[in-house]
């Protein structure tokens, strides 16, 4: 399917530029424009496909067909789900937050939508899919899946109503009598949203890119699997610390994380770091302060990164 | 005279929907008072989750998204008429 980008890909590298192709410099470019080619074309493709399915999931959707599963494990499972399909940026994740419990869908429940929202990216199971395979891709769905519903789960065990803000409870909602977008308008939408996304994402991608195909001709693979292997236990943990602050890098680090990977840091290790880049995000956590009292919004952040470093340990353990 | 509000907590994209509703309203020369909702609970009382969101006499007519000026005035127009 992508030989056409094999094919221009060895051309820049070793026609235009004249590298040899049995050096490493050589090997690092033509990887480097045939990763780009192919991601380019596989994230146009897809967040189009992925924003047009969307459209048909708007919140306030999300939040009626939410308000009839009130009941823990099916309620978390079904607000996983549809956090993947409702279209969620964190400047509404404050709107979301009242609209849901406004129409009686419990915290704990809520919590599972506001994690797998983010964090179930379309752009991150591309960039694996195209990097790696589709296999880790829906390794990465499913596990940022459980994430969402075990956190939301436990969440929702602390009594959280105590720690919101008494102004939410206080908000009536007028049923809203939508627009129903016509196909046009579902196309240039999501024409529009997939050049938004793809400039957003560019620079990253060309440096992650860029950086991936260095590690991929240059990383030495016994270093990186002696010291961050399957047996050092401080990785995981601190892979999710590193993940962190990297919120807008997504597209950066996920080509970074699979070129380490590919040089033999463990699958475990890699899937946290990558859940914790994508789900944690400081311009939410603010914006979700003004809805949940500090003592809640740390609980939160506990209980997600407790969750995914239990996930990093449990693929650690089992691959 | 037409009543529009545009419902947004102060982010770019408000600010922008508010520009065009301006322009719109300028173009079709229609007599419109143009307010700008920023309370949450008052944004949320017109069932609105995604801003910045278009109200014109009280119904809500965009929700999530900005439309260009031009298809503003189509909008507020056909409702006028």
């Amino acid at each position: 399917m992508f030989a056409w980008a094999e094919w221009i890909a060895k051309l820049i590298a070793f026609r235009l530029l004249g590298l040899d192709p049995a050096g490493r410099l050589g090997e690092a470019v033509r990887f480097f424009v045939y990763d780009m080619l192919k991601i380019t074309v596989m994230l146009s493709v897809i967040i189009y496909l992925v924003t047009i399915l969307r459209s048909f999931f708007p919140p306030e959707r999300t939040r009626k067909l939410l308000s009839s599963y009130r009941y823990p494990w099916i309620g978390n499972i079904a607000a996983a789900l549809l956090g993947v399909v409702t279209p969620f940026c964190s400047c509404s994740a404050v709107p979301v937050f009242i609209g849901f419990v406004e129409a009686g869908v419990p915290l704990g429940i809520t919590f599972s939508f506001l994690v797998s929202s983010p964090m179930v990216n379309e752009v991150a199971a591309v960039l694996l899919w195209g990097l790696v395979g589709w296999r880790l891709s829906l390794v990465y769905v499913l596990a940022g899946l459980g994430v969402a519903v075990m956190s939301g789960l436990v969440l929702g065990q602390v009594r959280p109503e105590r720690y919101v803000e008494p102004y939410v409870f206080s908000v009536r909602m007028e049923e809203a009598d939508l627009e129903r977008p016509t196909w046009s308008q579902r196309h240039r939408e999501a024409i529009d949203y997939t050049k938004g996304i793809l400039k957003r994402v560019y620079p990253f991608l060309i440096l992650g890119i860029g950086l991936g195909g260095f590690i991929h001709g240059y990383a030495p693979q016994a270093w990186l699997a002696e010291h961050a292997g399957p047996g050092t236990w401080w990785a995981v943990p601190l892979a999710v610390i590193v993940g962190v602050p990297l919120y807008s890098n997504a597209a950066g680090m996920i080509p970074v994380a699979t070129a380490l990977m590919e040089k033999g840091l463990p699958l475990g290790t890699v899937l946290a770091f990558m859940m914790a880049v994508t789900a944690l995000s400081l311009p939410e956590l603010i914006i979700l302060r003004r809805v949940l009292k500090p003592q809640l919004l740390g609980i939160f952040v506990g209980v997600m990164t407790a969750t995914i470093i239990a996930v990093g340990y449990l693929f650690n353990a089992i691959t | 005279m037409v009543s529009i509000k545009v419902l947004g907590m102060g982010c770019a994209n408000c600010n922008k929907l508010e520009e065009n509703a301006k322009q719109a309203v300028a173009a079709l020369g229609a007599d419109a008072v143009i307010d700008h909702v920023r309370d949450m609970p008052s944004i949320m009382a017109y069932g609105v989750m995604r801003t910045p969101a278009l109200v014109v006499n009280e119904k809500v007519v965009v929700s999530g998204r900005v439309p260009t000026k031009d298809e503003l005035v189509t909008m507020i127009a056909s409702l006028l008429g």
